[in-house]
């Protein structure tokens, strides 16, 4: 059985995701359709609700 | 710190610092020039190599910086570019990958606090950048080489509370092979789904869901469960707490030790004495109504449902939000059994989020059931079979009669989570519910480390919210106790016996209780694993006894004069 992890999806979610199961040492392969990784919430700039920077 | 200590280490010959310069893109060097800071920074003591990278951060940026060190036998490493937030764990393991120990890495940043706050200022962001690429090298040839600090893990986890939350966690982490100890403090584990008839949106019972549940952590072998239990002491810290747990009727308490704790403890429904003529037979709360539906003594005509009772209130500001779905819930199962009871809900704002909830909603409304919007200046009025209420949209005041009146009230913190947030030094929120580290980036941890938190303790959550919460902190606690060993930074306080004398000031000055007293010997001692590296001991104590590694009084006065 393999142990490699594959994420699909480089959002907030396929990210955090991605760390905690390397954290818990998998090895992950995220994949994102596009250029860089950050998915919705690269593009916001204060979030809801402690207003601080997205990024 | 003295002018004669100082001069007696004198930098030693051998120090040979590289000092990468990056223009992040535009970033840095669209507002300086980046290619004058690094000539400068060539000519600085010690600096044996200076070069600019297009991103530092990048495969060859990172492939510059090893190679680098071995082709000019580097012992000091400094990056100037972005903030250490961002960047500085991956520079640290580039230096330890090509051999250099990562604690002699400085970084300077040029960019958050210089090319950016100085964007139409090429000339002055330029000579900035140079002072503080100056500053960083000249702290940098003092800087030690440091071990990360390791400690033992106990791979076990304690999990406070039996309702969905808690059966969850211990459940995950079960399964992925974490011995859990779980204590429930009622002789029976479930939570308030034991007193659940139905469960929305999906319509299953709640009772056949907490046996499945009960029944998956049962089976586990490396799960045990106390229940009649509570936590009577705890202390420790991450990977080695100690805890105490009482059981109710016997006398001798039970001693745990556990590397993670999960606080799963749950919420109330509020008992609403004195509100809508409240009164237990006619005027009642859903969790009641829930208990008349599971004895199937429910056989009200006219039921009229308040939303908000005492919710959204002075005392009660918060909203509790799963109560409009277990409201429209319990009105769809009185209309599906008997088709001709009127259930009217009254309400101020309609909170069914998601699409399940969302579809519910109209399911209502389309079976008849009514819905009138109540203004919470002029409450809804419950007399003798009556409940009277304005409808601000017609501007009148309508009557309608009601044999059962049903009040939609908030979950409530328990009364003893304060006392369980100082026991476990763990923070809870202004109205008591338990509080994570990080509204959006950290949810399910305690700014305790080791600690998490699942489940309508948290936040009224419904039963859907509560297991993804209890299955997800038990990941989150796989991050930690899935190694061997707990390993963390070197960046700690430490305090020399031989001029301590047992004041106290760090102590006090800790935010982190980091700090004991050893009467012992008279002084003032650093766990250095509580310890986050704050520096409030060293900036305090009179006799510099306390010294933060990385920024002892040495290493911060080179930098300070090299301005
Ligand atoms: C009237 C009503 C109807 C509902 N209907 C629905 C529904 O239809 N659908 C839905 O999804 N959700 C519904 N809910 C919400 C549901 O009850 C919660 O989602 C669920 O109970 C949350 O689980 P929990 O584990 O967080 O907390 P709880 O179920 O409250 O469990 C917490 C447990 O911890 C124990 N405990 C507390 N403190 C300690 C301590 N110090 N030491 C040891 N043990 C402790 C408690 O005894 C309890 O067993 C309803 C809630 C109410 C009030």
């Amino acid at each position: 059985m393999s142990r490699d992890i594959l994420v699909i999806g480089g959002g907030i979610a396929g990210i955090q995701s991605s760390l905690d199961l390397a954290e818990m040492g998998f090895k992950v392969h995220l994949i994102e359709r596009l250029p860089s990784i950050g998915g919705k919430m690269a593009q916001l700039d204060k979030t809801f609700p402690t207003n601080d920077c997205a990024i | 710190m003295s002018e004669k200590m100082d001069k007696k280490k004198v930098t030693p010959e051998d120090i040979r610092i590289g000092v990468y310069i990056c223009d992040c893109g535009t970033n840095i060097a669209g507002h300086i020039d980046c290619s004058a800071v690094t000539s400068y920074a060539a000519k600085l003591p010690n600096v044996v190599y200076a070069k600019e990278n297009l991103y530092t951060c990048s495969e060859s940026g990172i492939a510059e910086i090893i190679n680098g060190i071995k082709e000019h036998n580097l012992n000091r490493v400094v990056v100037a570019s972005c903030s250490p937030r961002t960047h500085q764990p991956l520079f640290q393991s580039s230096c330890s990958q090509a051999g250099m120990n990562p604690y002699l890495f400085e970084m300077a940043n040029i960019r958050d606090q210089c090319s950016w706050v100085h964007m139409q200022q090429r000339e002055g962001g330029t000579e900035k950048a140079k002072d503080l690429v100056r500053m960083a090298a000249a702290k940098a040839a003092f800087l030690e080489p440091q071990k990360d600090i390791e400690a033992s893990l106990v791979a076990r986890t304690l999990v406070i509370g039996g309702g969905v939350a808690g059966l969850s966690a211990a459940e995950g982490l079960a399964g992925m092979g974490i011995e859990v100890i779980l204590i429930e403090q009622e002789s029976e584990l479930g939570g308030l789904l034991r007193q659940i008839d139905t469960l929305g949106p999906e319509g299953d019972k709640a009772s056949e869901r907490v046996s499945g549940l009960i029944g998956a952590l049962t089976a586990r072998p490396n799960a045990t469960i106390y229940t009649d239990s509570k936590m009577e002491e705890i202390s420790g810290y991450i990977g080695n707490y100690d805890v105490t747990i009482r059981q109710e009727g016997k006398d001798q308490a039970i001693k745990e030790k556990v590397g993670c704790i999960v606080v799963a403890t749950g919420a109330l429904p509020l008992r609403p004495e004195g509100l809508f003529g409240y009164n237990g037979t006619n005027v009642i709360t859903q969790i009641e109504l829930e208990q008349r539906l599971k004895d199937k003594t429910c056989d009200a005509k006219d039921v009229v449902m308040i939303q908000c009772a005492g919710a959204r209130s002075k005392e009660w500001q918060y909203c509790s939000r799963i109560c409009c779905m277990i409201a429209v819930k319990n009105a769809l199962i009185i209309k599906k059994q008997n088709p001709e009871a009127n259930v009217h809900i009254l309400y101020r704002d309609m909170q069914m989020y998601g699409t399940e909830k969302e579809k519910m909603l109209w399911e209502a409304r389309g079976i008849g059931i009514r819905f009138d919007i109540y203004s919470a200046d002029d409450p809804p009025d419950v007399k003798d079979g009556q409940v009277r209420f304005y409808q601000p949209l017609m501007g009148q005041t309508r009557e309608i009669p009601s044999d059962l009146v049903v009040l939609s009230t908030p979950m409530v913190p328990r009364e003893d989570a304060p006392e369980l947030s100082q026991m476990m030094r763990v923070s809870i929120d202004q109205n008591n519910f338990f509080m994570e580290a990080h509204a959006k980036l950290r949810p399910l941890d305690f700014a305790t480390d080791g600690i998490f938190v699942a489940g309508s303790a948290r936040y009224p959550a419904t039963v859907e919210e509560a297991r993804s919460q209890g299955l997800g902190v038990a990941s989150r606690v796989a991050t930690i106790l899935f190694k061997d060993k707990l390993v963390t930074s070197a960046i700690v306080a430490e305090i020399n016996p031989e001029t301590c004398v047992g004041c106290l000031g760090c102590q006090q000055m800790c935010p982190y209780e980091a700090i004991t007293y050893n009467p012992e010997l008279n002084v003032c001692e650093v766990n250095t694993i509580l310890c986050k590296g704050c520096g409030c001991c060293a900036s305090t104590c009179p006799s510099h006894s306390a010294q933060l590694r990385g920024f002892k009084p040495q290493q911060l006065l080179r930098q300070i004069r090299a301005v």
